[in-house]
């Protein structure tokens, strides 16, 4: 009997009016857990309950309170006929079973309906005692730290990471049971709900346990997936990086997020090559070891362990030197050799992380994926689900062996996705080749996560673009030439990448999303034919996407892509593939040679002419996207640029891989290309049709930048306003017009309008960069094609260089005349944006208040990188109290990012991983299928935020919309939506905190109302 | 190619000040996309018509969620569904009580009913403004009546409490749900050069010295319903222009104190206590001189009954400001009259109802000040 699970129900507020007489509510609660149910006494008469019931006590195992989520259900008593139900919370209680999160979950909670949406709130509080269990043979993983995040978590450093797990588990779909046919559907719902949390607490116990049994004690990067496979059943699975993580004690330690990609910041990958500078002075240990020598006085030091660790460096900076010129070849296998032992054990050496440790990456190969089509049947044994196991296990097979072809014994920013339409489903995987230093995936090796203080004259940013493969035997042809950067070893003219950009690259001017989309028509088949149908076209597909990439990148004068995502999507009747990626111009690889176009038919007069006009046109788009985003990489005299006869281009890119089965699966040659000019052939209409797509994709309005990745390129001095958005969009294709073409240029409109309006919606927070910005698609129905955007904005300052030095002596002026009990005097009042103070204070004092208001809120003044101090921690002790009940309700902040900007993160409290269902018979009277689906998207968004409220947290990092299944029928006015999302709750200190409190409170009490007197006419 | 579903959610709501401001003013998603397009915003972001349709429609659709909340305003501080700074739910809440002044000086002193909304389309056509935003001001207006009407404790820190209103626009409703209450006339010709700004500060005054809640804290619609008691004693002030001795002495204190210091002296001493007969009797051309005291006594006496009180403004500019506009006093004559008109009666020793006095005329001059314009 390990645990204690104990609930308490305090109170209800803004329920809904059950009783139609008396236009009140008889409310009670039911309490569930497993198979135990407590309930709480009926609160006559009214729609704010307090029913401060006793604590409710369940005693299970670890096991269950893994799988298990509560279940609170609020009822209206009904003394004639059945109760009525309000609706209920699924609270999962994981985050209790681990020490260093949340202690308690206590707060407000949106009381659910699946048929009516939030109605009310509901405050609870969750505690759990847990008991020691020394059992060997235990079935649970309690204590084992779950992170979507898909880099190291802020305030923990990588002791080891020790690699892939990955798990399925699958069942029947409540939906499709004989059961379905006699239930409501808000009981077949709410049984998919609490099937689906089950199922995921299951999978995230057994992935804990594979992580005990790797010795680690975390997972991060945590992907979690459902299949919805219909009739033949429903699949959770996951992926992840199990590591062993340990917490930074010292607060000064963190970096802090917004500032990782400024100069100052940068690491070296200490275990790359090194320098020919002073290599060229011969041996030189002593000397690297000054070099690599820490200086713990420095601030932004991870960790301030002792200079001790040093001496294990020396042997392998000793190994790197050598004659420089040719040390390349042997340092390479020495270094294939150690990490081949290191990986050797594991069957899968994959990786989910998209950013790493410094010195972890040590060369990148390019991208590798996989696809197979499949048709699905019934699962038979949901205990053994071997076929999908099968299935996955054949895909990570090919991973590896394109790896392999790619010199690289390692996949990094590692990720798994399905498609599925009727019986056929197409499984993907992508990641990107890499080798890896040995150091970090072995016991016993030393600490992790060292870092150096930049060096002026050391080259940095090049490493991880030199080829890993062999020269002479090389995989596909490819143009290679020296690094740019270093000069001394072979780098290839183009880089894709599903990584994020590493923090120390090199990299000129600014980067920018680039999406490459496609859409294919496709006869409707049953079965095997349809099946064969998809994996004949997949490759064509795959070729066209990867081309449109290419174009794009050269059109931007860019020569790398990080971020790379390509999904395909298949429907009844066509196929659709959406790539994203950000372009980036590294310094290491060559200057991009532009676009040229030839056509067929030279002799006609007009034709060429059109083809120059076209010419010209693609030329100046170059011209003009090199000053946009600021490419000026340095001249290089001596090195010839570009020969200057273009090469047509090679047809024969594609590598089909050898499986000969009834799925194929694909190998893309990323890395391919001449340096020269691209060549286009405009001899067909489909050419001309990618020329002038080309051409039609607008840059962001000034002031706009995106990516996809975490952080932009070139852009480094983040203020703290950011805004995390969903957008939906859904088209209905008419039937009349269905050609390629069409397809292609309504798929094409619907994604540039789509991010025109979001650049036109965002306009008010220009400078602002888009990052993460993640597009799906899907094709609910025949007609229809969903694109889903999730992303967040954040200002940027244009001159901040300047304030941050003005600011930091205000702000050490404050500090000095602050008094730390003073401020601790009002502990609600500490910020407004964490803890909002409440707004409308008497007016009395509004008048007194609004005389001393002098200027601008704190909240908008610039942030500066500050050190956590005493006082710092403090003030978050105050404000990560749970929210009192009377208080207005605390911002959480939600953003799809790893960090905050202007902010610390100074806790995690756990995995967030919530599925909901909505569904409406009144279709017409919500506001159409655009009204429902707003409000139920703004429902999750609450739901999200209020469970990280209730855990102590003020924000949501790493957060994903992984799935929103909308289907509807108007005719019947009815419309059903799936929603899948996690992330982290966290909690995070802004770093412009003292300044809030110490000059800028009474400002901020009385600033809603002096806006508000302003507008009254 | 159509749009079947378009829609943009925001983790923290996003509200357009400006499409907020359209949606308040009752426009249609098309005939706001229309301003908006005049307003110049095309050109200024680049943006197409479809990207400010798209946009609306989401804001619109945002706001109509919003709306619900908006009618209870503490519900929208407590709610979780939409994120929304406090700065940012203090202008939603003002902005959405927040009234036109055309459209209050048409329903001011009406009674909030059924009858009256049904007239809200006359009032459109009469104010331009679109019905739909009529019927929210209207609604608005209804619901804060409804909400503070039976309530213990000042009005005005009631609305406050309620709706999260400012300060200003707490002042403002008290005093559209005090005009109400009391149905006071507003609507009449010879008022239609007063604002609503004049009728509202009168209402506070009353609201402070004439109710229920002047003199006791304690009871339920303190500050709505005027203060019976008070109206009964008023009558005995007419003993002021019904008892000749008083009334001249009263005069002359008036007059000695004045002299010289009005320059409309020989028609304010005219003017005090007409000509031995006809003071009622006025020729349409020129106006005759009327008894100003007389006048603000007499309406005094008549305030006990509900009619007199509704037509309380329309005595008031017939009594006293019409007599002394055509007479062209300035402003500040008419200052110093009523405060020595006031400050006299203390020295009257017949007199006993000083402090029923005071009650009355120290309301009474403050409202004559503030109604006294062109």
């Amino acid at each position: 009997m390990p645990g204690k699970l104990k609930v308490k129900i305090v109170a209800g507020r803004h329920l809904p009016v059950m009783d139609r007489a008396s236009d009140l509510t008889d409310a009670f609660v039911e309490v569930k857990f497993g198979n135990t149910t407590f309930k709480t006494d009926v609160y006559l008469k009214s729609l704010n309950p307090q029913w401060n019931s006793e604590w409710f006590k369940f005693e299970v195992d670890d096991e269950d309170l893994q799988d298990e989520p509560l279940q609170i259900t609020v009822l209206d008593h009904d003394t004639y006929s059945a109760n009525d139900a309000i609706g209920k919370v699924y609270i999962d209680i994981d985050p209790l079973l681990y020490s260093e999160a949340a202690t308690v979950i206590s707060g407000w909670f949106p009381i659910y309906d699946t048929i009516h949406g939030i109605r009310g709130e509901i405050n609870v509080i969750v505690k759990v005692d847990l008991f020691n269990d020394l059992n060997r043979f235990r079935q649970s993983s309690c204590g084992v730290k779950f992170f979507c995040t898909t880099s190291i978590p802020k305030c923990y450093r990588a002791v080891i990471i020790h690699g892939f797990v990955e798990e399925l588990v699958v069942n029947e779909d409540p939906e499709y049971q004989w059961i379905d046919r006699i239930r409501t559907p808000r009981a077949s719902n709410e049984a998919r709900q609490r099937l689906i949390s089950l199922m995921s607490g299951e999978l995230q116990r057994k992935i804990g346990l594979k992580v005990l049994e790797m010795r680690g004690n975390a997972v991060v990067g945590y992907l979690q997936c459902f299949d919805l496979e219909g009739e033949s059943g429903l699949v959770v699975r996951a992926i992840g990086t199990a590591c062993t993580l340990d917490k930074l004690s010292s607060p000064a330690a963190f970096l802090p997020a917004c500032n990782s990609p400024s100069k100052e910041m940068k690491e070296i990958p200490f275990n790359e090559d090194p320098n020919p500078n002073t290599h060229s002075s011969g041996p030189s240990t002593p000397l690297k070891n000054q070099t690599y020598s820490f200086s713990p006085s420095k601030s932004y030091s991870r960790q301030s362990s002792s200079s001790d660790t040093d001496l294990s460096l020396t042997p392998k900076t000793g190994m790197g030197s050598g004659s420089a010129g040719k040390e390349g070849g042997p340092f390479k296998a020495l270094l294939r050799q150690q990490t081949q032992s290191a990986l050797e054990q594991r069957e899968f050496p994959f990786f989910t992380l998209t950013a790493f440790p410094p010195g972890f990456l040590v060369h990148v190969g390019g991208v590798v994926s996989a696809r197979s089509v499949k048709l699905l049947d019934r699962i038979h044994n949901p205990d053994e689900p071997e076929t999908r196991d099968a299935w996955w296990a054949e895909i990570r097979q090919e991973i590896k062996s394109h790896a392999k072809a790619l010199g690289c014994h390692a996949v990094v920013g590692y990720s798994e996705s399905t498609s599925i339409c009727e019986e056929v489903c197409i499984l993907s995987a992508s990641g990107t080749a890499a080798v890896l230093n040995p150091r970090f995936l072995q016991d016993g090796t030393v600490e992790g996560c060292l870092e150096q203080r930049l060096e002026e004259n050391l080259p940095v940013g090049c490493g991880f673009c030199h080829i890993p493969y062999d020269e002479l035997n090389m995989p596909f042809p490819a143009h290679l030439t020296y690094c740019y950067n270093c000069r001394k070893q072979k780098v290839p003219d183009v880089l894709f990448t599903t990584i994020d950009l590493p923090t120390d690259a090199a990299v000129v001017g600014k980067g920018c999303l680039i999406q490459a989309r496609l859409c294919r028509l496709k006869k409707k088949a049953q079965a095997e034919a349809n099946a064969t149908a998809i994996s004949n076209l997949l490759p064509f597909m795959e070729y066209e996407v990867h081309t449109q990439l290419m174009n794009k990148l050269k059109l931007k004068g860019m020569n790398a892509l990080f971020g790379l995502r390509i999904q395909i999507t298949v429907g009844e009747n066509m196929l659709m593939g959406l790539a994203s990626a950000t372009g980036v111009y590294l310094a290491a690889l060559p200057t991009p040679g532009g676009i040229q176009i030839a056509g067929k038919t030279p002799n006609d007069g007009s034709y060429e002419q059109h083809i120059s006009h076209m010419q010209k046109k693609i030329n100046d788009t170059i011209a003009k996207n090199k000053e946009l985003y600021e490419i000026n990489p340095p001249e290089i005299s001596e090195e010839v640029i570009g020969s200057p006869i273009p090469e047509p281009r090679q047809r024969s890119r594609l590598l089909r891989s050898q499986s000969e089965s009834s799925d194929e699966v694909i190998e893309l040659d990323l890395s391919h290309g001449k340096k020269d000019a691209f060549v286009l052939e405009i001899d067909d209409t489909d050419a001309m049709e990618d020329v002038h797509s080309l051409l039609t994709d607008v840059p962001p309005p000034s002031g706009f930048y995106s990516c996809n990745t975490e952080i932009m390129p070139g852009i480094n001095n983040w203020t703290s306003e950011i805004q995390m958005f969903t957008s939906v969009r859904v088209i209905r294709l008419s039937s009349l017009n269905l050609t390629n073409q069409a397809l292609n240029k309504n798929f094409n409109d619907l994604c540039e309008n789509l991010l025109k309006s979001l650049y036109f919606k965002l306009r008010s927070m220009i400078p602002c960069c888009l990052c993460h910005v993640n597009f799906t698609v899907s094709l609910p129905e025949d007609e229809l094609i969903q694109v889903t955007v999730t992303a967040v904005a954040i200002t940027f300052d244009k001159n901040q260089a300047l304030q941050t030095i003005k600011t930091h002596v205000e702000k050490s002026l404050q500090r000095a005349s602050t008094d730390n009990e003073e401020l601790l005097q009002f502990p609600l009042e500490l910020c407004s944006d964490s803890l909002p103070p409440h707004p409308f204070p008497p007016a009395k004092e509004h008048l007194e208040s609004a005389s001393s208001n002098s200027g601008i809120p704190a909240a908008q003044r610039a942030v500066t990188v500050e050190k956590a101090s005493p006082v710092a921690e403090g003030n978050f002790r105050n404000r990560s109290a749970p929210p009192c009940a009377n208080s207005t309700v605390g911002v959480v902040k939600m953003t799809p990012l790893s960090f905050i900007p202007g902010a610390k993160i100074t806790k995690y409290l756990g995995i967030i991983n919530m599925f909901f269902i909505r569904e409406t018979t009144s279709l017409r009277e919500e506001g159409g299928v655009s009204g429902f689906l707003h409000a139920f998207i703004a429902e999750v968004f609450a739901m999200v935020r209020a469970h990280v409220a209730a855990l102590g947290g003020n924000a949501v990092v790493s957060y994903i919309m992984k799935q929103c299944v909308f289907m509807e029928n108007p005719n019947k006015n009815q419309a059903q939506c799936l929603i899948n999302v996690s992330g982290d709750a966290v909690v995070f200190v802004r770093e412009s905190d003292l300044e809030v409190i110490s000059t800028q409170q009474p400002t901020a009490n009385c600033q809603p109302l002096c806006t508000g007197g302003e507008v009254t006419t | 190619m159509t749009n079947e579903l378009d829609i943009f959610v925001g983790n923290t709501t996003l509200i357009d000040e400006d499409v907020y401001r359209l949606w308040l003013d009752g426009y249609s998603v098309s005939d706001a996309v229309a301003r908006r397009v005049r307003s110049g915003i095309l050109e200024q972001t680049g943006a197409t018509a479809a990207v400010l349709q798209s946009d609306t429609m989401d804001h619109y659709r945002t706001f109509h969620m919003l709306e619900r909340l908006l009618h209870a305003p503490p519900k929208l501080l407590h709610q979780l569904i939409f994120q929304i700074p406090p700065s940012r739910q203090a202008l939603l809440i003002e902005r959405y009580y927040a009234f036109d002044e055309a459209f209050v000086r048409e329903v001011l002193g009406k009674k909030l009913s059924k009858g009256t909304k049904k007239d809200l389309d006359d009032i459109s056509t009469k104010t331009g403004i679109t019905l739909k935003s009529c019927r929210r001001q209207f609604d608005n207006f209804k619901r804060v009546f409804k909400v503070v009407e039976e309530m213990r404790g000042s009005l005005v820190d009631n609305i406050q409490q309620h709706f999260l209103l400012s300060d200003r626009l707490s002042r403002d409703y008290a005093a559209i749900v005090f005009f109400a209450n009391n149905r006071f006339e507003t609507g009449k010709k010879k008022l239609q050069y007063l604002s609503f700004g004049d009728f509202a500060f009168c209402a506070e005054l009353m609201i402070q010295n004439w109710t229920l809640g002047a003199v006791d804290s304690q009871v339920d619609d303190m500050d709505v319903d005027l203060d019976k008691e008070f109206l009964q004693d008023l009558k005995e002030l007419k003993v002021l222009v019904a008892d000749k001795d008083l009334l001249d002495l009263h005069k002359s204190l008036v007059c000695t104190a004045l002299r010289g210091k009005l320059s409309v002296f020989s028609e304010m001493e005219a003017n005090f206590k007409p000509p031995a007969s006809g003071a009622e009797d006025r020729t349409p051309r020129i106006p005759a001189p009327q008894n100003l005291s007389r006048g603000l006594v007499n309406v005094a006496a008549k305030l006990i009954h509900n009619k007199d009180v509704r037509d309380l403004f329309v005595d008031l500019i017939e009594k006293f400001v019409e007599p002394c506009r055509s007479d062209h006093w300035p402003l500040n004559d008419v200052r110093l009259f009523l405060n020595q008109y006031s400050a006299s009666v203390h020295s009257l020793d017949g007199f006993r109802h000083q402090t029923l006095w005071d009650r009355y005329m120290g309301t009474l001059r403050g409202c004559l000040l503030r109604l006294y314009h062109d």
